[in-house]
């Protein structure tokens, strides 16, 4: 189980995760001993589970993103899982939810342009298997995504 | 808008699977130098291709059990300011994510409680309180992807 000093490295590590170990460990009030040491621990019991390059799509010309919430045909014991399995071959599918809820899935699509979004919709989207329904909303702003969480 | 070449795509690629590898043991397995590789990524930087890091961390393991996308519809459009809103909404702890939309939602919040009836709690106190909001949409995360996207 986690201790006071193990939260607090990691509520440090989460609001800057591009931190150097001398620097982190300064913040948390921990000798950087200390804090190599819990790190290669939670990282070894499964809780700390990477850190990532955040990629900013609209610097690379990725000008939109659409969420399309999608519905599924649950007649068909394996509509879930085909349905997955294609959309995991389409590029610019970034992410991919499945929900409890009024929506079955969410895919996080980005595109050039709208004309780009457009080809993707009807050659790569559209020609998934299993949609009943699909409805998209267009991302005007990320006005917060710094998925911290409050340990 | 920047345009990458194979080898920044490459080093893109490994960044955004593992960013704490260091440039040198980086540039080895892509065969680049350490000062050609460090060079690659801190244009990668610079230019906002890589906006930063992201620790991830297991959300269960960590004694948050739920996480839920909530749809919001702002009530009173014009009467309550949208900077209001996104002021308030921002400052909530549990709020992990705002997005701003278009369509059937005005925002996209993402929020995560350590089990169904913190979440009630959350959401009955905090997110019903905020100025102006209306229609509210819960959806349950079951299982969460991210992919590697377009970057060839």
């Amino acid at each position: 189980m986690l201790d006071d000093t193990d939260r607090r490295i990691l509520r440090h590590y989460q609001h800057d995760a591009a931190l150097g170990p001398a620097e982190l460990a300064a913040r948390a009030g921990v000798t950087p001993a200390t804090c190599a040491r819990r790190l290669e621990r939670m990282q070894a019991a499964g809780i700390i589970l990477g850190n990532r390059a955040v990629i900013n799509w609209r610097a690379l010309g990725y000008e939109v993103e659409v969420s399309l919430r999608v519905t599924l045909d649950k007649t068909l014991a394996r509509a879930f899982d085909e349905f997955m399995a294609a959309a995991r071959d389409v590029p610019e599918v970034v992410e991919l939810q499945s929900f409890l809820g009024r929506v079955d899935i969410r895919l996080s699509v980005i595109a050039r342009d709208m004309s780009h979004y457009q080809q993707i919709y009807r050659q790569s989207i559209l020609t998934l298997p299993h949609i009943a329904d699909i409805e998209a909303l267009m991302h005007v702003a990320r006005i917060k995504s710094n998925e911290v969480l409050p340990l | 808008m920047i345009e990458l070449d194979t080898m920044d795509r490459r080093i893109l690629r490994a960044l955004a699977e593992d960013a704490t590898q260091s440039t040198s043991a980086l540039g080895r397995s892509m065969g680049l130098s350490q000062p050609a590789t460090w060079r690659r990524i801190k244009r990668l930087r610079e230019t906002g291709v890589i906006a930063g890091q992201r620790l991830e961390l297991d959300r269960e393991r960590l004694g948050f059990g739920v996480s839920v996308f909530l749809g919001v519809k702002l009530a009173t459009k014009g009467r309550v300011s949208l900077e209001d809103f996104e002021r308030a909404v921002t400052a909530i702890p549990e709020v992990q994510t705002v997005e701003h939309i278009l369509g059937v939602y005005d925002y996209r919040l993402r929020i995560v409680a350590r089990d169904i009836a913190d979440f009630e709690r959350v959401l009955r106190r905090r997110i019903m309180a905020l100025p102006g909001v209306g229609d509210v949409e819960a959806n349950v995360l079951l299982s969460e992807e991210r992919r590697p996207g377009p970057i060839g």
